[in-house]
C-alpha cells in the first residue's frame, strides 16, 4: 500500500501516557502511531478511535509532548520483523537492538497474536528437562505448558530463571531448542547481569533477549511480552522448534496494565487492577502450546513475586486461574540457604501426568514422586510436634520421616547454581533418600519398582 | 435479496463499537466493517447505538459499514449437533480450522449444523392431524440418540403433506395449513427460554457415579448446582468427571474463558470413553462449547446462552440435559468488561449492577418440564465458580448461591493433602435432601435419610474432636471418641474420597455406595459391640479388616466380595471379644 501519510497537530490533551488527537482522517482501532517531538520519534498505539478523536497511547513517556506535536498514523498495527537472523540478539522491551546490531530484517507479524483453535491444539505430553531437580521430578515442566514460577521479592527466581534458560533442553528429540527472555522492569544492573549470563554460557546463540528496563517507559512493558510470545510463535509453527518463552517479571507487566488503566480513567477491579486483567493475562499465558501438525512447541515459564508473598494478590490468583499449575517458592527454605528454594507442597503441575514415565522419563517418575511428596509432608508436619515435645517423644518410624524431610531439602532441593542434574540423575537421588526408609513403607511406589530400584 | 441499508461507525474501542444511519433494535444481530465482523446491539441511544462485537476489531476505522440483519442471536438446532465443538457462537471450531488454519482469524461465516449432510426422517403425523408448536412431528437417528423433529415455534395447523426419506436440515419435509414450511432445523434466539407447558418438582436425582455428591450433597435432574473454588482445587476435574459419568442422556459442556489445553483434554479423550449406561462413545452424547480465555471477550459472554438453548433444545425432545459452566466468573467477567466499556455505573467490586439479575435469569432456565408435546425433560445446570483470592464472598459467588440449591464448596486445602474430590463437607450443602428423599426410599434403601444423617453426624462431631486432639493429642480421649475418630477416618477415606483415575472406582453407581456405607456402618456397629465388651480401642483401631472396604470399592462386581467382608468384619470383632471376654 503507497500512500502518504498524513501528520497532524491537532493534539488536545495530553494524560500520563495518553494522548487526544482531533480531526484526522478514519484511524484504525490498534494502530501504531509516530510522534516527532522535536526531531526525535517516539511510538505509540490507537486506543479508541471515533470520528472526532482518537486516543493513543505511547510506548515511551509523554515528557516534552505539547499540543505542538505532530502525529503520523502509521495503518497497521504493532509487528516484529522476524527472520532466522534474530536468533542470538539482545533486544529492547519494543524490539530495538541494544547489542549494537543492525535494525531487524524480515517478515513483519502482528504481536497481537491471533487465539489457537482449541481443536487444533495437541495435547502436551512430553517433558523438558530444566536440569532442576524439583521441577524435573515433582512439578515437571510439559512442552506446551504455562507453569508460572511464584516468588517474592528478594528470593533468588532471577538465578533460577537463567539456570533454566541455560540448561533447559528437550531429551530424545532431534528438534532444535531455542530460549526466548522476556524481562520486564528490570533494573540495569539485573540486565547486565542476565546479558553477561547468557554470552558467558554460549547460550546467546540459541537464544533471544528482550529487555525492558526499570527506567523504560511502562507503557513499552506491555509490548514485550508480545514481541517474545510473537518471536516464539514464529519458531515453534514456522521453524519447528521447541521454544521455551521465561518471562520475568510479571508483576512489573501488571502494575503497568495498572498505571495505563488509571490514566485512562477506567473503572478499577480489585485492588486497583483493571477489570479486564484476566483476559489481558490470558492473552499472553493461552500462547503457549503444541498445534497438529507441527513438530515445535510454544513453553512458557512466566515468573512473578507475589507482593507480601501473598498469595491471594490478584496477581499470583489471576495467573494460577490461567496457568496450568505453579511453581512456588518458600521464604523458609531460602532463609535455610537452600538453593533454589522451590517449595514442593504448594507447588503443581497440571500436565505432568501425561508427560512422565516408561519412554519419556522413566518408569518410575510419577510413583517416586508421589512417594517422596508423601514422605516429605508427613516429615514437615512432623516439625511441628518436634517443637512442642522434642525429638525424643517421637517413634523411630516418625523420625524417620523427619531426618527424610532434613535430606531431602539439603540434598534433593540444594543444588547448584551450575549443577545440571538429568532425569535419571534425579530420580537415582530420590532412590538414594528414599533407601533411608525401609522398604515396605514406601507403599506408594510398588512392589517391583522397589525391587528393581531400592 | 435486496441491498441492506448501510450505517456507519462512528467510534470503535476495543469490542465495544458506536455507529450509526439505520435502524436497530435491541439484540439485533449487526455485520460490522468492511470485514463483515459478527456483532450484537446492546444498546439503542438518540442518533447512535452502541454494538459488542463478538471478533477481534483491531484496524476497523470510523466510517466504515454496518448492517442489520434484523435477527437477535440465534443458534441453528436440528440433528447434527451432538458430537460437536463449537466456539462462543455456534461456529463449529472443525470448520473454523478448515477454513482458516489453526489460530482463529475474523470474518468467517460457519453453519452451526451440516447443510450437506441427509438424515432418514420418518414422520410420526400424517396429513390433516394437527400440530402445535413443540410438537414432535417424526424422527431421526442422531447418533443412537433418536433425535426428535419437533414442530417451529409459533405454528398451528393441519398437516396439508409430509414426507419420508433422506432430507438435509434444509429440506422442506411438508406443510402445515398456516403456511409453516417444516423442516428438520430451526433457528432459536438464545437469550429467550424455549416454551414448556408446565415446570415439575425435582423428585429424581441426578445420579453422577461420584459418592460424595450422590450421597451427601444430591443434585436433583433440573437443579442447580454451584461449584466454587480457588484454583488448584478441581473445579474442572469435577466438571469433567460429571459431564462422563452422569447419568444424563445429553451432556452440554461449556468452556467458558478457560484454558484451552484443557479443552483440547476433553477433545482428545471423550471419543475413546464409554457410557456406562449405553456402551457408546460418550462424545455422541455431548455437545462442547469452547471459548478459551484469549478468544473474543463478547462471544465468551454469549456461549453460556448458546449452551442454555442447546441444552433446552433436548430437553424439548424429552432428554434429562445436563450442563456445565465452566466458569461462570470469566462469564461474569465478560459482562463486567463490556459494562465498563460502556461506563455503566458499576455495582460490588466492578461487577455491573445488574449481575445477579442476569445470574438468576440463567439459573432459572435449569429445570424439570412437561414439554409441549407433553414429555418430561430436565436442564440440570452445574455451574463452576472461580472466586478471587478464593473467598467465597465475592458477588458472583454469592448472587449464585442465592439461586443454587446445591453447594459443593471446594477446598484448596483438602486439594493440597491430595484429597479428592476435594469438597468440604462441613461447609456443603444441598436443599433437595428433602425433594430426593422418596426417590432414595423407594429405589435404593429404605433408610437412606437416617443413614446420611448418621454419617453426617460423626464427620461434625470428629471436626470438633479434632479441635481437642490438636491440643493434647487422640490418646487422652475417651475410647468411644476415638473409635468416633477412627470410623470417621473411614467415611473420609472410603466414601468421600474417589480415585477419579482409578479403572473401577472413578465410577460409583448409587447402589454400590449404599453397600459401601452399610460396610462402614457395619464396621462402627461390630467395634462399638466390641468396645462395649470391654476389648480396648487401640486393638479395635488395628483391625485388619476394615482394609478390605477399600477393596470392596475397587471391585467392579463387588456383591461377593461385601459379603465376604461382612463377614471378616464381624468374626474379627467376635475373636477380639472371646480374647477379652
Amino acid at each position: 500500500m503507497v500512500s502518504i501519510k498524513k501528520e497532524y497537530k491537532t493534539v488536545n490533551r495530553v494524560a500520563g501516557p495518553l494522548i487526544f488527537v482531533e480531526k484526522t482522517h478514519p484511524v484504525g482501532y490498534g494502530e501504531v502511531v509516530e510522534l516527532n517531538v522535536n526531531n526525535e520519534k517516539k511510538f505509540g498505539q490507537v486506543l479508541e478511535t471515533s470520528e472526532n478523536q482518537v486516543v493513543v497511547q505511547l510506548f515511551e513517556g509523554t515528557q516534552g509532548i505539547g499540543k505542538d506535536v505532530s502525529v503520523k498514523f502509521m495503518g497497521e498495527p504493532v509487528t516484529l520483523k522476524l527472520d532466522d537472523s534474530i536468533k542470538g540478539r539482545v533486544l529492547s522491551g519494543i524490539g530495538a537492538p541494544l547489542d549494537g546490531g543492525v535494525e531487524l530484517t524480515g517478515k513483519k507479524h502482528d504481536i497481537t497474536g491471533a487465539a489457537i483453535n482449541p481443536y487444533s491444539r495437541v495435547f502436551p505430553d512430553n517433558c523438558i528437562q530444566t536440569g532442576i531437580s524439583s521441577i524435573d521430578m515433582m512439578t515437571s515442566l510439559v512442552r506446551g505448558q504455562k507453569l508460572p514460577i511464584f516468588s517474592g521479592s528478594g528470593l533468588p527466581h532471577n538465578d533460577l530463571a537463567l539456570q533454566i534458560a541455560r540448561q533447559a533442553k528437550v531429551v530424545g528429540d532431534k528438534s532444535e531448542f531455542l530460549v526466548v527472555f522476556a524481562a520486564m522492569g528490570i533494573t540495569n544492573e539485573e540486565a547486565l547481569k542476565f546479558q553477561k549470563s547468557f554470552e558467558e554460557s554460549g547460550a546467546i546463540d540459541n537464544a533471544i533477549l528482550f529487555m525492558n528496563k526499570a527506567d523504560d517507559p511502562s507503557v513499552e512493558r506491555l509490548i514485550t511480552p508480545r514481541m517474545a510470545l510473537t518471536a516464539a510463535e514464529y519458531f515453534a509453527f514456522e521453524k519447528e522448534m521447541h521454544v521455551l518463552v521465561i518471562m520475568t517479571d510479571m508483576t512489573n507487566y501488571c502494575e503497568s496494565l495498572r498505571e495505563i488503566g488509571a490514566a485512562r480513567e477506567e473503572i478499577p477491579g480489585r485492588r486497583g487492577y483493571p477489570g479486564y486483567m484476566y483476559t489481558d493475562l490470558a492473552m499472553l499465558y493461552e500462547r503457549a502450546g503444541l498445534v497438529k501438525g507441527k513438530k515445535g512447541s510454544v513453553t512458557q515459564l512466566p515468573i512473578l513475586s507475589m507482593p507480601g508473598d501473598d498469595k491471594t494478590h490478584p496477581i499470583p490468583d489471576l495467573t494460577g486461574y490461567i496457568t496450568e499449575g505453579q511453581v512456588q517458592l518458600g521464604r523458609d527454605l531460602y532463609r535455610q540457604n537452600i538453593y533454589p528454594c522451590i517449595d514442593v507442597l504448594p507447588s503443581l503441575s497440571r500436565l505432568m501426568k501425561e508427560g512422565v514415565g516408561e519412554g519419556k522419563t522413566r518408569e518410575d517418575h510419577a510413583k517416586v514422586a508421589d512417594q517422596c511428596y508423601a514422605l516429605y509432608a508427613e516429615g514437615r508436619d512432623l516439625r511441628g510436634l518436634v517443637a512442642i515435645v522434642g525429638e525424643e517423644a517421637l517413634s523411630a518410624r516418625d523420625l524417620r520421616k523427619l531426618n527424610f524431610a532434613k535430606a531431602f531439602e539439603e540434598r534433593f532441593l540444594q543444588q547448584g547454581l551450575d549443577e545440571d542434574r538429568s532425569f535419571a540423575q534425579t530420580l537415582d537421588l530420590a532412590w538414594e533418600l528414599m533407601r533411608m526408609i525401609p522398604k515396605e513403607e514406601l507403599t506408594k511406589v510398588g512392589k517391583d519398582l522397589r525391587e528393581k530400584y531400592y | 435479496m435486496a441491498k441492506k441499508a448501510q450505517g456507519k461507525i462512528i467510534r470503535v474501542s476495543g469490542p465495544v463499537v458506536e455507529a450509526t444511519g439505520i435502524e436497530v433494535r435491541m439484540s439485533d444481530i449487526v455485520r460490522v466493517g468492511d470485514e463483515a465482523l459478527m456483532g450484537e446491539v446492546i444498546r439503542v441511544d438518540t442518533d447512535s447505538f452502541i454494538i459488542q462485537v463478538y471478533e477481534d476489531t483491531t484496524g476497523v476505522k470510523p466510517g466504515e459499514p454496518v448492517t442489520n440483519t434484523e435477527l437477535p442471536l440465534s443458534v441453528e438446532v436440528g440433528p447434527g449437533l451432538l458430537g460437536s465443538i463449537y466456539d462462543g457462537i455456534q461456529r463449529p471450531l472443525q470448520v473454523l480450522e478448515d477454513e482458516m488454519g489453526h489460530f482463529i482469524k475474523r470474518g468467517v461465516d460457519a453453519n452451526g449444523i451440516s447443510h450437506e449432510k441427509k438424515w432418514t426422517f420418518t414422520p410420526t403425523v400424517k396429513k390433516g392431524d394437527t400440530v402445535t408448536s413443540g410438537q414432535v412431528i417424526g424422527t431421526v437417528k442422531e447418533f443412537d440418540i433418536e433425535h426428535k423433529v419437533l414442530a417451529p415455534q409459533k405454528c398451528e395447523g393441519s398437516v396439508e403433506s409430509i414426507s419420508k426419506g433422506d432430507f438435509t436440515v434444509e429440506d422442506v419435509l411438508g406443510k402445515l395449513s398456516d403456511g409453516t414450511e417444516l423442516k428438520l432445523s430451526q433457528f432459536q434466539p438464545v437469550r429467550v427460554p424455549r416454551k414448556f407447558t408446565t415446570k415439575l418438582a425435582p423428585s429424581i436425582p441426578l445420579n453422577t457415579g461420584q459418592r460424595v455428591y450422590d450421597v451427601f450433597f444430591p443434585v436433583a435432574k433440573g437443579g442447580v448446582a454451584a461449584l466454587p473454588g480457588p484454583f488448584g482445587a478441581g473445579k474442572t476435574v469435577t466438571q469433567q468427571s460429571i459431564a462422563k459419568w452422569s447419568d444424563a442422556d445429553i451432556v452440554v459442556y461449556v468452556g467458558c474463558g478457560e484454558r484451552g489445553n484443557e479443552m483440547t483434554e476433553v477433545l482428545s479423550e471423550f471419543p475413546h470413553l464409554i457410557d456406562p449406561k449405553t456402551g457408546k462413545p460418550m462424545m455422541e452424547r455431548t455437545i462442547l462449547i469452547a471459548n478459551t480465555s484469549n478468544m473474543p471477550v463478547a462471544a465468551r459472554e454469549a456461549s453460556v446462552y448458546v449452551g442454555m438453548t442447546l441444552a433446552e433444545y433436548y430437553r424439548d425432545q424429552g432428554y434429562n440435559v445436563a450442563m456445565m459452566a465452566d466458569s461462570t466468573s470469566r462469564w461474569a467477567e465478560a459482562m463486567r468488561e463490556i459494562s465498563s466499556r460502556l461506563e455503566e455505573m458499576p455495582g460490588e467490586e466492578g461487577y455491573p449492577a445488574y449481575l445477579s439479575t442476569k445470574l438468576a435469569n440463567f439459573y432459572e432456565r435449569a429445570g424439570r418440564v412437561t414439554t409441549l408435546n407433553g414429555d418430561e425433560g430436565s436442564v440440570t445446570v452445574i455451574g463452576a465458580v472461580s472466586p478471587a483470592g478464593g473467598d467465597f464472598s465475592e458477588p458472583v459467588t454469592q448472587n449464585t448461591l442465592r439461586v443454587a440449591k446445591c453447594f459443593w464448596a471446594l477446598d484448596a486445602k483438602l486439594a493440597e493433602k491430595r484429597h479428592y474430590w476435594s469438597i468440604n463437607w462441613l461447609k456443603s450443602y444441598s436443599l433437595y435432601h428433602e425433594s430426593l428423599r422418596d426417590y432414595f426410599r423407594e429405589e435404593v434403601d429404605k433408610n437412606w435419610a437416617s443413614k446420611i444423617r448418621a454419617l453426617m453426624d460423626l464427620l461434625q462431631e470428629e471436626d470438633k474432636l479434632m479441635e481437642i486432639v490438636q491440643l493434647v493429642g487422640s490418646d487422652s480421649l475417651p475410647e468411644n471418641q476415638q473409635l468416633t475418630l477412627e470410623v470417621s477416618r473411614l467415611i473420609r477415606e472410603e466414601l468421600l474420597q474417589q480415585n477419579a483415575f482409578h479403572e473401577v472406582d472413578k465410577y460409583c453407581p448409587i447402589n454400590k455406595s449404599n453397600d459401601l456405607i452399610d460396610l462402614v456402618l457395619h464396621f462402627r456397629e461390630e467395634a462399638s459391640k466390641a468396645l462395649q465388651k470391654g476389648v480396648p480401642v487401640s486393638n479395635i483401631i488395628d483391625s485388619k479388616t476394615k482394609y478390605q472396604i477399600a477393596d470392596v470399592r475397587m471391585e467392579k462386581e463387588h456383591s461377593e466380595l461385601l459379603k465376604e467382608v461382612t463377614k471378616a468384619i464381624s468374626k474379627e470383632m467376635e475373636d477380639l471379644i472371646k480374647q477379652y471376654a
